[in-house]
């Protein structure tokens, strides 16, 4: 047999990858602890996913020079999914498959979130969702620790009515998350006896909002609540103020601040918008000063912090801390430590797992924004996630893998 | 009654957006046939200028209307001596050119501003109709489209310069006769272009966040509204600028603006069925 360049190579790296296999292997056990990331690093997303990926190589540094974990140190492996939903699929099944993870902390809008999740559970590789969302996922593998609509936007909601009267515009993105929000923000909204006038929907890349700001004049609403999403709809806050109207309709959103949009807009248009969510960076706490200190440490300053940064660094501490309680890194042992009810003390107050709904109570602030800040006008502590537990109970049907809506 | 004024303010909005980020196209496509897949990297630049100008301090309306255009036109000058002039007449590798320009063009910008949303406030407050409120950058923005659209049919009827234009659009061996350099004509030409590009991403940053990938938005309306207008350059833009505005705002007001897209999308696939040669194949055959 004449052994050209092409077969000799063939057969060496098949060689290499059988002899190599299983010493990667046995290395498997006692070598670094692999934590996989996928997030929005650049397009439209960005604004959301670059201070994430921050908090991600953070938090794994914190731990690793704290000791590591259960004696092992800790790999992160990051992915950029350019605020594109093929490129999370890809990179979810690299994670499983190749990388061989024992955990992700994976995914920013709800669209990417449900394009890995069933990947992750089908390969029994544990799952962190840390994004505000729109509520509802009842699935083991999967722990959500942001704020769902029964933490933040029932508060918006409540406290809008009683200050400025019952009648709601809705504007929301159209993908899961904006459509299954409008739903909850009618249902809180009903359940107070007001009306919705309407709901207007619009894809991640409409940025041209007169059409909408006149039928909101049109509708006369007494005030609008906005779940827009992305770079492109922030032109709606900046035509809303354009057209003088902030001065004249009060406008609410459920996710405001978490993109730092605040600081994207000059203080005369952001002035007055109403938001709730788990954090502030003013929040004066010793927690929230320590993290924001050693993040202005390592990046230069911490003027990019935003919710989702926090919460996805409360999540992977969550998790480190329930390795620490398992004592091991295997699924189950960790699950079994989660469903303790375990809780941490984070940059925005007490995370504590919920363990039927694989949710978290957290503190909500009510905030209003000034002069680029979120001044915090009242904080209620340990709100549960009681939407999804209207629906889910992972204690008692532990095969549960559905994401349940309001239905209205 | 006050509604219907609002409608008639954002459909003259509409068509103002069109001709002002189509002007640019319609003279580097209309008039020198060229496919520049990197025009909406050119607004999208215009509208950088704007806004890093107007941080630096500098008068935004100055920043817009004059620092946008020449910032953007000296980038459009340089592309056309190192990268357009050797393709002149080979449409598909001056659309691969241009591509590539496009991408780079991203890229570098991401490089420099980073991939994130800017934005400068709008200069002008908003005005009250009846119980209404509206948007008062609008009407500037309609301001400087009339303005523009009226100085460049002047520049091109009436100004030597714009003979000289046109005659080398349509007879380039003649007008060498006649002791003109096309070349120089085609330089110029195309620096206005960019220029003009440079002007609608100023004119328009202060009403969108700004990315690097912008451009992408403006580009696909800016190509359906020159090709559907056909020949004439100022001719042809209005008509389809007044057509596609009008279809898009009337649809947007009705049901939402992601219908009243698709209803001007639709309409510039049935016009370029009807008329391939564009609207002014059709009618107004004789003008600019």
């Amino acid at each position: 047999m004449a052994l050209s360049r092409r077969t000799l190579l063939h057969t060496a790296s098949a060689t290499a990858l059988a002899v190599g296999l299983p010493l990667w292997r046995a290395d498997a056990a006692s070598g670094p602890i692999k934590v996989g990331c996928i997030e929005d690093n650049s397009g439209v997303l960005d604004i959301y996913g670059k201070p994430i990926v921050m908090a991600n190589a953070m938090a794994i540094d914190e731990i690793n020079a704290a000791g590591g974990l259960i004696g092992r140190k800790l790999e992160l492996k990051q992915y950029d999914s350019q605020s594109d939903i093929a490129l999370y699929t890809k990179y979810a099944q690299q994670l499983v498959r190749e990388d061989k993870v024992d955990v992700a902390h994976a995914g920013i809008t709800s669209a990417s979130r449900e394009a890995i999740r069933q990947t992750f559970r089908r390969g029994n590789t544990l799952y962190f969702y840390n994004i505000l969302y729109e509520g509802g996922v009842c699935d083991r593998n999967c722990f959500c620790t942001g704020t769902t609509p029964a933490q933040a936007v029932e508060p918006i909601i409540d406290y809008a009515m009683k200050k400025w009267g019952n009648k709601v515009y809705v504007l929301a993105a159209d993908y899961n998350y904006g459509q299954i929000t409008a739903k909850w923000v009618a249902h809180y909204v009903e359940e107070r006896k007001g009306t919705i006038l309407a709901t207007g929907f619009f894809p991640l890349d409409v940025s041209d909002f007169g059409s909408t700001i006149a039928k909101i004049q049109d509708a006369a609403p007494n005030f609008v609540v906005a779940a827009l999403v992305g770079g492109a709809h922030i032109s709606f806050f900046r035509q809303w103020a354009a057209s003088g109207m902030n001065k004249k309709i009060p406008l609410t959103s459920t996710t405001f601040g978490v993109g730092n949009e605040h600081l994207a807009l000059s203080p005369a248009e952001g002035d007055g918008i109403l938001i709730a969510g788990n954090y502030s960076p003013e929040l004066d706490t010793p927690a929230n000063k320590n993290f924001l200190a050693a993040w202005a440490k390592r990046y230069g300053n911490a003027k990019i912090v935003h919710e989702l940064a926090v919460s996805q660094y409360q999540g992977i501490m969550l998790w480190a801390e329930a390795v620490r309680k398992a004592g091991s890194v295997e699924r189950e042992a960790v699950i079994k430590a989660l469903e303790t009810g375990i809780k941490i003390e984070g940059p925005a107050g007490t995370v504590a797992v919920d363990p039927k709904t694989h949710h978290c109570a957290l503190d909500i602030h009510l905030m209003v924004v000034k002069d680029q800040k979120l001044t915090i006008i009242e904080t209620a502590a340990q709100r549960p996630p009681s939407d999804t537990a209207q629906y889910c109970d992972l204690m008692k049907n532990p095969d549960d893998n559905k994401q349940y809506e309001v239905k209205i | 009654m006050d509604f219907a004024a609002i409608v008639v303010l954002e459909i003259l909005y509409m068509i103002a957006f069109l001709a002002l980020i189509s002007a640019g196209l319609a003279i580097v496509f209309g008039m020198m046939r060229i496919i520049n897949l990197a025009h909406g990297e050119f607004v999208m630049l215009g509208g950088y200028a704007t806004i890093a100008s107007a941080k630096a301090g500098i008068n935004i309306y100055f920043a817009m209307l004059v620092i946008s255009p020449i910032v953007v036109g000296v980038i459009g000058l340089v592309v056309e001596r190192l990268i357009v002039r050797f393709l002149y007449g080979r449409m598909i590798d001056i659309m691969l050119a241009t591509w590539g320009l496009s991408l780079l063009l991203i890229g570098l910008v991401t490089l420099v501003f980073g991939n994130t949303a800017v934005s400068v406030p709008a200069p002008i407050p908003g005005y009250q109709i009846g119980h209404y409120q509206m948007g008062g950058y609008n009407l500037f923005v309609i301001a400087v489209a009339a303005l523009l659209m009226c100085a460049m049919w002047l520049a091109l009827r009436y100004t030597r310069v714009g003979l000289v234009a046109r005659g080398t659009m349509q007879g380039r061996d003649v007008v060498a006769a006649l002791g003109y350099n096309p070349s120089t004509v085609y330089m110029l030409t195309f620096t206005v272009g960019a220029a003009l590009s440079g002007l609608a991403g100023g004119v328009m940053a202060p009403l969108t966040g700004l990315l690097p990938s912008v451009g992408g938005a403006y580009i696909a309306k800016a190509f359906i509204t020159v090709i559907t207008g056909g020949a004439a350059v100022i001719a042809g833009t209005l008509s389809t600028a007044a057509l596609f505005g009008t279809v898009d705002q009337v649809v947007s007001f009705a049901s939402t603006p992601v219908l009243g897209e698709i209803a001007m999308l639709v309409l510039a696939l049935v016009l370029l069925r009807l008329m391939p040669q564009g609207i002014t194949g059709q009618f107004f055959r004789n003008s600019t």
